[in-house]
C-alpha cells in the first residue's frame, strides 16, 4: 500500500515535472538552446498565483488563467530582449545568457518583494481525500493531475491541429526552409515561448497548491530535474517531455519511499548522467549523428 | 613486404545506417605509390567511403586492412598514426590557430616530449618543439605557405586554406593520403596548379594517393587507375580510357540509359 | 632562438612574480595594509586559481563545464579532512585536495566528456549538485552543518599555489599538448583525423583543471574557518564561470583579470548581495550582445607587447550542429 501510495505522489509530482518539461523540450526543439531562464518562469508563475489568489482574492482556476498568461508574456519578452539577437551566435553565448537571465529573474524578484517565503492558502479547495485501495488521493493531488492532463491534451491539439502547431513543427525541423515557405519564424518562435511559458505558469500555481511553500529561488531545482525529465524523454519531443517528467517524479518518491528522502535530489542528475551516457538521445528520441 | 602485397587492401567492406546500406561491398586494392581516382555522382557514398577508411564510421561489413594489418573498430586517431591521413570536402582547419600551428598539431603524435616535460619545461620539450617548428616550416615552404605561418588559419583566402589542409594531412606522415574533393571551388588555373602540387609531394614523399572528386574529366587527367562509385557500389574500376568508355559509368552520370 | 628568448621572458616575470609575491609577505607582516584589504587580497587569490583552472577546461579545450565548484568542494572537504581529521600538516592537504579533485575529474570527465556542448554543460552541472547533495548527507564531514576548519591559508601558500597554477597551465598551454586540446576545440572531427586523442587531452585538461580547483579548495576552506554543502552550489560554479566568460573565452590573463576585478567588485557590494547578482547577470547579458568574445577576446596581456606573434584562443562552436 506504502508502495502505491508513494506512486500517486509520484504521479502528482512528475505532472508538475511534465508542465515544466514540455517549455524545455519546446524551446529546444525549436531554437536549440536550454532556456535556463525557465525554471524562473515557474518560479514567476507561482508568485502570481499566490497574488492572485491573496491579494485579488480570487478563485483558482482565474488565478491560474492570469499566472498563465503572465508568464507567456514574460517569456516572449525574454526571448525577444535577450535571446532574438542571438539567434546566430554560439551556443555557449546563449546558454551563458540564459544564465544571465535566469540570475536576473531570481535576484530582481529578490531585490523587489525580499527573500522571504509565502505560503499558499490551504482553504482554497475543500480538503477531502479519495479513499481508493487503501490510498489516499488528495484533493489537491486530482486538481493538480487533472490541470496537467488538460494542459497536456490542449497542447497536442495545439501542435498538432493548428496552423501555428504546424509552423512550430516545421521551424524545428527545419528554421531555413520553412521561412521560405513563408513562415513567420520570429512569430512562431515567440509563440512557442509563449506556449512553454504558459505551462510553467500553470505548474507554478499547481506547484504552490501542492507544496503550500513558496519562494525566489524555488524555481533552481525542479527547474534542472524538469530540464532532466525533458532530457530522459528525449530533448526536443513533446510526448518525450511527459513522459520523462512523471517517470521522474515517480523515481524521487520511489526513492524516499525506500528511505533515502536526503539523497532525493541527487537521483535527478544521477539518471541525467546516466542517460546521457547511454541513450543521450533520451527514451524517445532517435539518435542524430554528426555530418563529417 | 613483396612489391605485390597492396598497402590497402579492402574487402567486401560496407557500412549501413539502420535499413540503409549507405555502401556495400566494395573491394578495392592500392599498391604502393599509386595515385588512383575514386568518382561518382553526388550521393554515391565516396565520402561514406573515406569515413570508413579513416574510422569515423566503423563498417557494419568486410575489412580494410593497411599493409596487411586489419584496421576496422580502431578510432581515427590511431588509424592516423597507422598511416592514413585525410584532408575534408568542407575544409576545417583549426581557424584559430596560426597556419604553422595547425601544421604542428598534425606533428603531434610524432613528438616525443611528455606532457610533465612540457609542463615543468625540461630540455626535452625545448629539443622537441624545435624540432617540430622546423620540420613544420618545411612542409608548409613545399606549399609556398611559409610566408605567412603566423596568420590565422582563418584569414586566408580559399585557396590558401585548401592547400593548408593537405599540408596539414601531409604533416602527419601518412603512407596513404586521402584527399576529398581537394580541387573543390577552385578555378581552373588553381586546380591545375593543385594538381601539379599532388603529383610533386606524391614523388617527394613516396606516397600513395587517392583522391575523390566530382569532376570527372579532371581525375581521367592525374590518376592512374580509377573507381566509379554509384548507389554505394563499385560499379567500375580501371584505366580513365576504359572508365571513360563504360556504358554503365555513363548511365550512371547521364541517368537512365537510352536505349 | 626563438624558444630561447621565450625562456628568458618567463623566467624574468617568474622574478618579478617572486618579487612581487616578498613584498606584499613584508606589507602583510607589518600591517601596512589592513585586514580587510588582506582578507579581499586572499579572496582574489582564490579566484585566480579558480579561473584559470576553469580556462583550461573551457577557453582551450572547449569543454563547457559549469559544475567547477564541485570540484572546488572535493578539495575543501579533502583537504580538510586531512588537517582536521587525521591532524596532518597543510601542504599535505593542499596536495589531497588537489589530487582528490583531479580524480574526481577523471570519474566524470572519463564518461560524461563524450558528450558535446549543452549536454556537456548539463552533466557538469549535474555533476556538482550531485557532489553538494553528498557532502550533505556524510555525517562524517558535518552534514548540512558542515565542518569547522582551522585558518592555515597564509600568503606564502597562497601566492605559491596561484604562482605555480599560472605557470603550469601556461607551459601545458604553450606546447604540442596545449595545442592539440586547442585543436580539440577547434575542430574535433579535424583534431581526430590529425591523430589526437581528442578523448584523452580532453579527460587530461578536464583533470587538470580539477586538481587546480582542488588546490583553491584546501585553500578555501583553510581561510573560512567553516565549510558547508551550500558554499559549493550552482552559484559558486556560476561565479567561476563568469571570470572565464568575461575576461575572454581563451584568454588566460583574460580570466586572471576578471578575477581580480569581480572579486573587487563583490567585496563593494558584499552588503548588498541581491544588488551584486543582478549587476552581475545585467553585465553576462550585455556583454553576450555586444562583446561575446569577453574583454580580452582571444588576447593574452603579453600579445600587447610583442608584435606579430599569433593570439591562440577563441572558441569555436559550430552552432548547426543539431543533437536531437
Amino acid at each position: 500500500m506504502e508502495f502505491l501510495q508513494q506512486l500517486v505522489n509520484g504521479v502528482s509530482l512528475g505532472s508538475i515535472y511534465a508542465l515544466i518539461a514540455l517549455g524545455y523540450t519546446m524551446v529546444y526543439g525549436i531554437v536549440k538552446l536550454i532556456n535556463f531562464a525557465h525554471g524562473d518562469i515557474f518560479m514567476v508563475g507561482a508568485f502570481i498565483g499566490f497574488y492572485s489568489i491573496t491579494i485579488l482574492d480570487l478563485g483558482f482556476f482565474p488565478s491560474l488563467l492570469i499566472s498563465m498568461v503572465t508568464c507567456a508574456i514574460l517569456g516572449v519578452l525574454i526571448e525577444r530582449i535577450a535571446y532574438k539577437p542571438l539567434r546566430n551566435a554560439t551556443r555557449i553565448a546563449a546558454l551563458i545568457t540564459a544564465i544571465g537571465v535566469s540570475l536576473l529573474i531570481e535576484y530582481g524578484v529578490i531585490y523587489v518583494r525580499g527573500a522571504q517565503p509565502e505560503a499558499y492558502p490551504g482553504d482554497l479547495i475543500p480538503a477531502t481525500s479519495l479513499d481508493f485501495l487503501g490510498v489516499k488521493v488528495s484533493s489537491q493531488s486530482l486538481l493538480i493531475l487533472g490541470t496537467s492532463v488538460v494542459l497536456m491534451i490542449l497542447l497536442q491539439f495545439i501542435v498538432h491541429k493548428t496552423k501555428i502547431g504546424k509552423a512550430m513543427r516545421a521551424v524545428s525541423h527545419d528554421m531555413d526552409a520553412a521561412r521560405l515557405m513563408g513562415i513567420n519564424v520570429n512569430n512562431t518562435i515567440s509563440a512557442t515561448f509563449a506556449i512553454g511559458s504558459a505551462l510553467a505558469g500553470a505548474a507554478g500555481v499547481a506547484f504552490g497548491m501542492y507544496y503550500t511553500k513558496i519562494e525566489p529561488l524555488m524555481g533552481i531545482i525542479p527547474g534542472l530535474k524538469a530540464f532532466v525529465a525533458a532530457v530522459l524523454g528525449g530533448i526536443g519531443i513533446i510526448p518525450g517531455a511527459m513522459v520523462g517528467g512523471l517517470l521522474l517524479g515517480v523515481i524521487e518518491s520511489l526513492v524516499s519511499a525506500a528511505g533515502f528522502s536526503l539523497w532525493r535530489d541527487g537521483v535527478a542528475f544521477v539518471v541525467l548522467i546516466l542517460i546521457l551516457i547511454f541513450r543521450p538521445a533520451g527514451l524517445f528520441g532517435k539518435n542524430v549523428r554528426e555530418k563529417v | 613486404m613483396t612489391a605485390n602485397t597492396p598497402l590497402l587492401k579492402v574487402n567486401n567492406a560496407g557500412i549501413r545506417f539502420g535499413g540503409l546500406k549507405a555502401v556495400s561491398d566494395v573491394n578495392l586494392e592500392l599498391k604502393q605509390g599509386e595515385l588512383v581516382g575514386l568518382i561518382g555522382p553526388n550521393g554515391a557514398g565516396k565520402t561514406t567511403f573515406f569515413n570508413l577508411l579513416t574510422g569515423v564510421y566503423v563498417p557494419t561489413e568486410g575489412s580494410i586492412e593497411l599493409d596487411g594489418e586489419k584496421l576496422n573498430g580502431q578510432p581515427p586517431y590511431k588509424i592516423t598514426k597507422k598511416g592514413i591521413s585525410r584532408t575534408f570536402q568542407n575544409i576545417r582547419l583549426f581557424n584559430e590557430l596560426s597556419v604553422l600551428d595547425n601544421v604542428k598539431v598534425a606533428y603531434h603524435s610524432l613528438a616525443k616530449h611528455s606532457i610533465m616535460s612540457s609542463i615543468f619545461r625540461l630540455p626535452k620539450h625545448f629539443s622537441e618543439e624545435k624540432y617540430m617548428e622546423e620540420k613544420a616550416i618545411e612542409f608548409l615552404k613545399i606549399f609556398s605557405l611559409d610566408n605567412v605561418m603566423h596568420e590565422t588559419a582563418k584569414n586566408l583566402p580559399y585557396g590558401q586554406q585548401r592547400r593548408l589542409e593537405i599540408a596539414r594531412a601531409l604533416a602527419a606522415n601518412p603512407k596513404l593520403l586521402l584527399l576529398d574533393e581537394p580541387a573543390a571551388g577552385m578555378n581552373p588555373q588553381e586546380t591545375e596548379e593543385l594538381m601539379n602540387l599532388i603529383a610533386l609531394i606524391r614523388k617527394k614523399f613516396d606516397l600513395t594517393i587517392l583522391l575523390i572528386e566530382h569532376d570527372m574529366l579532371l581525375v581521367m587527367g592525374v590518376c592512374e587507375r580509377i573507381y566509379v562509385l554509384d548507389h554505394g557500389q563499385l560499379i567500375a574500376d580501371g584505366t580513365p580510357e576504359q572508365i571513360r568508355n563504360n556504358p554503365k559509368v555513363i548511365e550512371a552520370y547521364l541517368g537512365e540509359e537510352v536505349s | 632562438m626563438n624558444i630561447l628568448k621565450h625562456a628568458k621572458g618567463f623566467w624574468s616575470s617568474i622574478v618579478l612574480a617572486i618579487v612581487f609575491g616578498v613584498v606584499m609577505q613584508f606589507l602583510i607582516t607589518g600591517e601596512i595594509i589592513n585586514f580587510f584589504y588582506v582578507n579581499t587580497l586572499y579572496f582574489i587569490g582564490i579566484n585566480i586559481i579558480l579561473a584559470a583552472s576553469l580556462h583550461l577546461i573551457i577557453g582551450i579545450t572547449g569543454q563547457f563545464s559549469i559544475g567547477h565548484a564541485g570540484f572546488l568542494a572535493v578539495g575543501a572537504y579533502a583537504s580538510a579532512i586531512i588537517t582536521m581529521k587525521l591532524e596532518l600538516p597543510f601542504a599535505f592537504g593542499l596536495l589531497a585536495g588537489g589530487v582528490a579533485a583531479a580524480i574526481a575529474g577523471l570519474i566524470i570527465g572519463i564518461p560524461t566528456l563524450r558528450l558535446k556542448g549543452d549536454y556537456l554543460a548539463i552533466a557538469t552541472l549535474g555533476f556538482g549538485e550531485i557532489v553538494r547533495i553528498v557532502f550533505l548527507n556524510i555525517e562524517y564531514v558535518g552534514g548540512a552543518s558542515g565542518m569547522t576548519v582551522t585558518q592555515l591559508t597564509t600568503w606564502p601558500w597562497l601566492f605559491g599555489s596561484i604562482l605555480l597554477t599560472l605557470i603550469v597551465i601556461r607551459n601545458f598551454t604553450n606546447s604540442t599538448h596545449g595545442r592539440a586540446c586547442i585543436s580539440v576545440r577547434e575542430n574535433e572531427i579535424a583534431a581526430d583525423a590529425m591523430g589526437i586523442n581528442t578523448t584523452y587531452y580532453k579527460v587530461i585538461a578536464f583533470a587538470i583543471g580539477a586538481f587546480f580547483a582542488g588546490v583553491a579548495g584546501a585553500l578555501y576552506a583553510h581561510n573560512f574557518f567553516i565549510i558547508q554543502p551550500t558554499n559549493f552550489g550552482f552559484l559558486k560554479s556560476f561565479d567561476i564561470l563568469i571570470f572565464v566568460v568575461l575576461g575572454g573565452l581563451g584568454s588566460m590573463s583574460g580570466a586572471v583579470l576578471a578575477a581580480i576585478l569581480l572579486t573587487i567588485v563583490s567585496t563593494f557590494l558584499q552588503s548588498y548581495p541581491e544588488l551584486r547578482m543582478i549587476i552581475y547577470s545585467l553585465v553576462l547579458i550585455i556583454m553576450m550582445l555586444y562583446r561575446p568574445q569577453g574583454i580580452m577576446g582571444t588576447r593574452e596581456l603579453t600579445s600587447f607587447f610583442k608584435i606579430g606573434k599569433s593570439a591562440k584562443g577563441g572558441v569555436n562552436d559550430d552552432s548547426k550542429h543539431t543533437v536531437a
